[in-house]
Order: structure tokens, then C-alpha cells, then sequence
């Protein structure tokens, strides 16, 4: 049968409505809207100023700090303004805002698109231009690639997992990239593999995607030491500890980090910017986003540029049906329901989800009855319903004890909860105060 | 027979014995002094276990105003200036005079006066809701509406009141806790000097946006605009960050600055009716 993790787990319905829609490349907007954090860690800081003429691919602004990306214009044109502008949490970040103008890229960037399967560089160029082209990890979580590429010394790296399991429901993102950009994904994954110092490389893809697997595993063959594994549908699969799991058998132990067990996981759609980064010096401003929804009238797969405004996407799908109750960003699972519409896409978007009124709305909460459905639907073996109390109530250091901190805030628990519980929203809360609390600790 | 109850006898006493003797010396080993002017200092206290003296109860607020040389910079909030005397008068100390304090929402934010953009459908908690975006309206300074601040609240002195959304906090039970204000992940709650018939006069905001963006998001918001700065002839008014400030200790509530303000950010509260403005109000008062 399929692999897969062996603890918890939930199979929600797949709703994979735009699975066989080719991506569509979307019109230029007239204004784009570009965050200075579109990744973990410290934003950006402006290298433009107000009136400064840019080009496509140009760089606005500079990361700050290790931690940190670089951002490019993603069009080309006049910045307007450098101001704060709500994102998509509704508090206001600071914003670079470009009127387009044409589209006249950098003359560095390659744009055509011929395959390069030759690597050329070395593995200190590679990492050097993943960080001066922004890359962040496109799986959602937005962190900067460079750094995963670096070994740590005294840390030893064997193996290279391609995530390409996209176990959120709705989202087809990364589905559509592996099936018409398969030998530049593959392409991407030895230059990653390259610079990790690598010579295997697992691509993880659940069951639900046949096309996919077939697709990449007829072209694995050309390069060598990619191989592609099958996964059973469980979400949450694309969890890194759970891929892991998965895909080896090897643990990553608890509050480690992949490398511990001496593995590295990238997005495939991180691999495919990696490949245009270094084989087109194409710097990170367009990404995939699936638009979609049950009542949306032309859901679909866009290539759009970053700083797009989510209600261009929304027009573009055939506009917002009447009967939309809720808008998230992301996948339906982890995705965060937007406050306005009028705000930019951003590295870290892979989908823009339409929920129909009667389906966007949380249940009526009940007492907690101790079933424990929450406790056999955690993929990391935690107790959802007690860390939820604990953070409800305050007691952080018992919810530390309890190792909230191993939470990767899938949703399982508050998907399956009988009762209707928000757990997810207190283990967040909870979470979130005890690493401030473990970094002030630290700091002491 | 009668050896079997005597050597019962016998064995119970010297038990008994050695019992007492090991519990004679463990007392005197493990003895513990303490003052007991801490008994006669809590008794004193009001014993709600508040917190809002800064200690985590009434009884370790004792235990620190025995061990202290002077009351400066303490005092219990709910007790106030009579229970401080008590303890003073026990402790034969100077009594330090605090003025009494009272907590104010600096936020207007009603439906009526901001608009509501979106719907909020997660827990009903406010630390929950300010970390995950900003807010039912286009202000993500404002109260969230969750109503943390009236669970903290140990003296039932708040509710929420279902029109406006906004926690309501009653003057007369309010002991100035502060409970609230930690609770509020915002920082809306303010504790001010508690005036004459509680009357107040406070910016009723704490947006630091521009005017234009502030205004838009609420009609009731302070735009910074500093007029109230400059009509104020006591100086209790200073601006930052676009948001003005009215020191409650230098105010002396002369409302200039209340008519002075264009969006009408800044509330007077438990005033008597202008003189000017009912006429005939005025006269029936006379007759």
C-alpha cells in the first residue's frame, strides 16, 4: 500500500475543483502593492524611494538581518508611495506601491523559455543567488530558502525531500506545476541537491494526484538520484515532520529540526523558483495561486505577479458569488480568512478560497464530553482539548510542559472536535506565549 | 491477665513518650517566626485578592508592608486611602496620601460610529482575536468586543453592552484593579485619577494613524489634528503619535478642549447640562 505517518491524521473532503485547469498566466495590474515581510523573519528595508522609476525583477528591498528576504518589483513603473497598507491580517505593514507601467524587465533575466538542465554554478553561487533573487518557501510558511540550504557545520545533511503533497484540500497549485513544469521542478531539485552536497532526493506526492507521479516519475529517470514516492491522502502529509515520516521512516525529535535527522524539505514549487533563480536569474515576484470555490464560476490556476490585489484574482475567476460568506488565504485548513478582499498577494499565497455562506460559518461551541477524537487525529501525538484549556486558562508553563510547542497548527483537532471547539485558536494563542516566554528565558 | 493489661499500658506511655519527644524536637528544629503584625495587616486588607497592589494577594501585600521601611509607591487600589491608614496605624508608619483611581475605555468604536468590515467567527477571546488580524472594523487600534477586560474584571464593575459592543466599566464599583488593563491586549483601559463626583474628560481613542485613514476608519477618532493642545491652558494635553493624551493629574476639567475637538474624541462625563444650552432648563431650575 502507500506509505504514510503512522500517527493521527484526517482525510477531509478533497474538493480538488480545479485540478485539471491549466494555469492561465493573469493580466498585468495597474498597481501593485508590495509588503516589505512577505517572509519569516525581519522585512525588508526600501532601496527606492517615491518616484523612483523601476523594472521588473529590480531590487526594492534589501533583507535585513540573516533571517530575511530580499523583494523585487514584481512590474515595472513609478513607486507611488512607501506607506504602511493593511495586509491581509488587516494591520498595516510597510508597503511599496508601484504604478505599472509596460513591462520591462531587468536585462539579467532570461526570459526565455528554453530548458537549462546544464548546472554551471557552484554550490556558494547557488546559495548566493537563491538569497540575492528574495526566494522563500512557497509551501506557505515563507521561510528563507538560503538558509535551508546551508548545512550547518556539525550538522550532516544525506537526504533532499521534495514536498509535492499538497494534502490541503481546494488547493491545486503545486499540482498543476508538477504536471507542466515537471523537467524544470526536477530540474530545480539537483541544483538544491547540489547545494546541500546530496546525491538522493525523495519527491513525496499523495495518491490523489496519478497525473502528477506518473508525469515526474517518467522524467525522474533522466536525473539522477530523484525519486518519486506515492503517498496515501492524509492531511496533514505536507507537514514536514509528517513527509518525513512518511517518505524515510527517520523522526524528527521533539523541538528539532529536519536536519537532526539529517534531511532537508523543500516545496516544489520553491523548486521551480530555485530552477529560474539560478539557471534564468529570474528573482521571486510571480507565483502560482489557485482561485476557487464551490459557487465561483471560472475557478482556476494563475500565474500572478506578487502584489497583485486578491480582488483582481477574484475577478479573473468570474468575479465573487453572491452567496460568499468567507474569503481565505491559503488552503482551507490552515488558510486564514481575509478581513477585506483589497489586499496584495504575497509570496506566501497559494490560494484564494471562496466559501459559500452556509459553509463558511463555525457551529455552535459545546462543552468538551473528553471524547478524544482530538488527541487520534493529532499528527504530533498531542492532547489538543488539554493544551486548548491550558492556554484558555493561562497555565503556560504546564502547556509548555505538555510540549504545545510542538504544534504545527494544522487544524486536525478543531476538524474533528464533536463539540465545535475553537481548539486551534487557543493552542495558537498558547504557543505563541510560550516561545516569547522560552525566548525570554534565553535572553535573561 | 492482668500483666498483659499492664504491659499494654507500659508500651502505650512509652510510645506516647517517644512521640512527644520527637515532635518536642522537630518543632524546635523546624520552627518558623513569624511577625505577627502580618495577621493584624491583612486582616485590615479587603482580602479580594485582586492583584492590584502588584502582589499576588492580599496576604503577600502584608508580608511586603511589614517588611518595608516607608508605604511609598504602595498601596492597595481597592482599600484606598482608609484601609493605608489602618495599616499605617498598625505599623507605625507615615501614611502616604495616593489619590484614588478609576479605569476609563479609551475607545468609542460603536457600530454607529465605525463600521463594521468584517464578521469575527473564531473564539471569543480577545488575545485570540488581536493575534490572529485587526479587527471587525477598518481600526485595528480599537476594542475587539470579546470582552476580556469584563472576564478579568473580580468586582463585576464592567459588562458589555450589546448596542454600542463596547465594554461598559461602572464607576461605582470600579476599585481601580487594573485587572482590565492587563487583561486588554490593546491597551484601551486606562486608569485615571478618580475626580469630584467621577467626573471625566479623556480622549476616547487610541488610533496613532494619520487623520485621514483614522477618521475614515471612525468617525469618533482623534486625528491628531492638536487643537485641544493648544486650547488647553494647563498643559495636561500632549500629542504622539498622532493621538492626544490628557494627563488626568494636571487636568482641571475645564472643558475647554472637549468643544474645541472636531470629531468629537474627547468625552465629558458625569458633567451637569451646560447653563447656556437648555434656557429653559435654567429657569425651571430657578423657580
Amino acid at each position: 500500500m502507500f506509505k504514510t505517518f503512522p500517527k493521527g491524521g484526517i482525510h477531509p473532503p478533497e474538493n480538488k475543483i480545479t485540478a485539471d485547469k491549466s494555469v492561465i498566466v493573469l493580466p498585468l495590474p495597474s498597481t501593485v502593492t508590495v509588503p516589505l515581510n512577505q517572509h519569516i523573519g525581519a522585512p525588508a528595508t526600501p532601496v527606492v524611494e517615491k518616484g523612483s522609476a523601476v523594472k521588473t525583477g529590480q531590487l526594492i528591498a534589501q533583507a535585513k538581518g540573516f533571517v530575511s528576504a530580499n523583494i523585487h518589483s514584481p512590474v515595472s513603473g513609478k513607486v507611488s508611495k512607501i506607506e504602511p497598507v493593511a495586509d491581509s491580517t488587516g494591520y498595516k505593514q510597510m508597503s511599496i506601491i508601484i504604478d505599472a507601467e509596460g513591462d520591462e524587465w531587468v536585462e539579467t533575466t532570461d526570459r526565455s523559455a528554453t530548458l537549462v538542465k546544464e548546472i554551471t554554478m557552484t554550490r556558494e553561487q547557488i546559495v548566493e543567488r537563491c538569497r540575492d533573487c528574495g526566494l522563500v518557501g512557497l509551501g506557505g510558511a515563507t521561510f528563507p530558502t538560503h538558509i535551508k540550504m546551508t548545512v550547518p557545520s556539525g550538522k550532516k545533511c544525506d537526504m533532499l525531500i521534495i514536498n509535492g503533497v499538497e494534502c490541503e484540500p481546494y488547493l491545486t497549485s503545486d499540482h498543476r506545476l508538477m504536471i507542466e513544469k515537471g523537467p524544470e521542478v526536477l530540474t530545480g531539485v539537483t541544483i538544491i541537491m547540489k547545494a546541500l552536497g546530496v546525491t538522493q532526493a525523495v519527491i513525496g506526492i499523495e495518491a490523489n494526484k496519478p497525473d502528477a507521479i506518473s508525469t515526474l516519475a517518467g522524467l525522474s529517470k533522466e536525473f539522477a538520484g530523484i525519486s518519486v514516492v506515492a503517498l496515501k491522502v492524509k492531511y496533514p502529509q505536507g507537514g514536514e515532520k509528517q513527509l518525513i515520516k512518511a517518505c524515510t521512516g527517520r523522526e524528527v525529535p521533539s523541538g528539532g529540526l529536519p536536519l537532526d535527522v539529517g534531511v532537508v524539505v523543500q516545496n516544489v514549487g520553491t523548486a521551480f523558483a530555485v530552477y529560474e533563480a539560478v539557471q534564468k536569474n529570474k528573482p521571486l515576484i510571480e507565483r502560482v495561486v489557485t482561485v476557487t470555490g464551490k459557487s465561483v464560476s471560472r475557478p482556476g490556476n494563475f500565474l500572478v505577479r506578487i502584489g497583485t490585489p486578491v480582488t483582481k484574482l477574484i475577478e479573473a475567476a468570474g468575479g465573487m458569488p453572491d452567496d460568499t460568506g468567507k474569503v481565505v488565504n491559503g488552503g482551507p485548513m490552515m488558510g486564514k480568512a481575509l478581513a477585506m478582499t483589497d489586499v496584495p498577494v504575497t509570496k506566501g499565497t497559494s490560494g484564494i478560497i471562496l466559501f459559500p455562506e452556509p459553509e463558511s460559518r463555525r457551529e455552535e461551541m459545546m462543552p468538551c464530553i473528553r471524547c478524544g477524537k482530538c488527541s487520534s487525529a493529532c499528527a504530533m501525538g498531542l492532547e489538543p482539548w488539554l493544551l486548548s484549556v491550558l492556554s484558555e486558562k493561562a497555565m503556560f508553563e504546564k502547556a509548555e510542559a505538555d510540549k504545545i510547542t510542538d504544534c504545527m497548527e494544522c487544524g486536525a483537532c478543531a476538524y474533528t472536535c464533536p463539540a465545535k471547539r475553537p481548539l486551534l485558536d487557543y493552542i495558537r494563542l498558547g504557543k505563541t506565549t510560550v516561545i516569547k516566554m522560552v525566548r525570554e528565558r534565553i535572553t535573561k | 491477665m492482668s500483666s498483659t493489661v499492664l504491659f499494654t499500658i507500659i508500651m502505650l506511655s512509652l510510645l506516647g513518650l517517644l512521640a512527644a519527644v520527637i515532635l518536642y524536637v522537630v518543632a524546635q528544629k523546624f520552627k518558623v517566626v513569624e511577625d505577627p503584625r502580618i495577621d493584624l495587616v491583612n486582616e485590615v486588607l479587603p482580602g479580594a485578592n485582586c492583584g492590584g497592589c502588584g502582589f499576588t494577594g492580599c496576604r503577600a501585600f502584608s508580608e511586603v508592608l511589614v517588611r518595608s521601611d516607608s508605604f511609598e509607591g504602595l498601596n492597595c487600589p481597592v482599600g484606598g486611602s482608609e484601609t493605608m491608614g489602618k495599616a499605617a496605624v498598625i505599623l507605625d508608619r507615615q501614611p502616604v496620601a495616593v489619590e484614588p483611581k478609576i479605569a476609563v475605555l479609551r475607545c468609542n468604536g460603536t457600530p454607529e460610529h465605525s463600521q463594521r468590515t468584517s464578521n469575527y467567527d473564531g473564539a471569543m477571546n480577545c488575545r485570540v482575536a488581536h493575534a490572529l488580524y485587526g479587527g471587525t472594523t477598518a481600526c485595528h487600534y480599537g476594542c475587539l468586543g470579546c470582552g476580556d477586560c469584563v472576564t478579568s474584571c473580580k468586582f463585576d464593575a464592567m459588562y458589555m453592552a450589546p448596542v454600542t459592543q463596547l465594554p461598559v466599566i461602572i464607576d461605582d464599583k470600579c476599585v481601580a484593579c487594573g485587572a482590565c488593563v492587563k487583561a486588554c491586549p490593546r491597551n484601551i483601559i486606562e486608569l485615571r485619577k478618580r475626580n469630584r463626583k467621577d467626573r471625566k474628560i479623556y480622549i476616547s481613542c487610541v488610533n496613532k494613524d494619520k487623520g485621514g485613514p483614522a477618521r475614515k476608519a471612525c468617525s469618533v477618532a482623534c486625528i491628531g489634528c492638536g487643537k485641544c493642545v493648544k486650547v488647553c491652558p494647563y498643559d495636561a494635553i500632549t500629542m504622539a503619535d498622532n493621538l492626544a493624551f490628557i494627563d488626568s493629574f494636571k487636568c482641571k476639567l475645564c472643558r475647554k478642549c472637549v468643544i474645541e475637538c472636531p470629531t468629537g474624541a474627547i468625552l465629558e462625563i458625569n458633567f451637569p447640562v451646560k447653563e447656556e444650552k437648555p434656557a429653559e432648563h435654567a429657569v425651571t431650575e430657578v423657580n
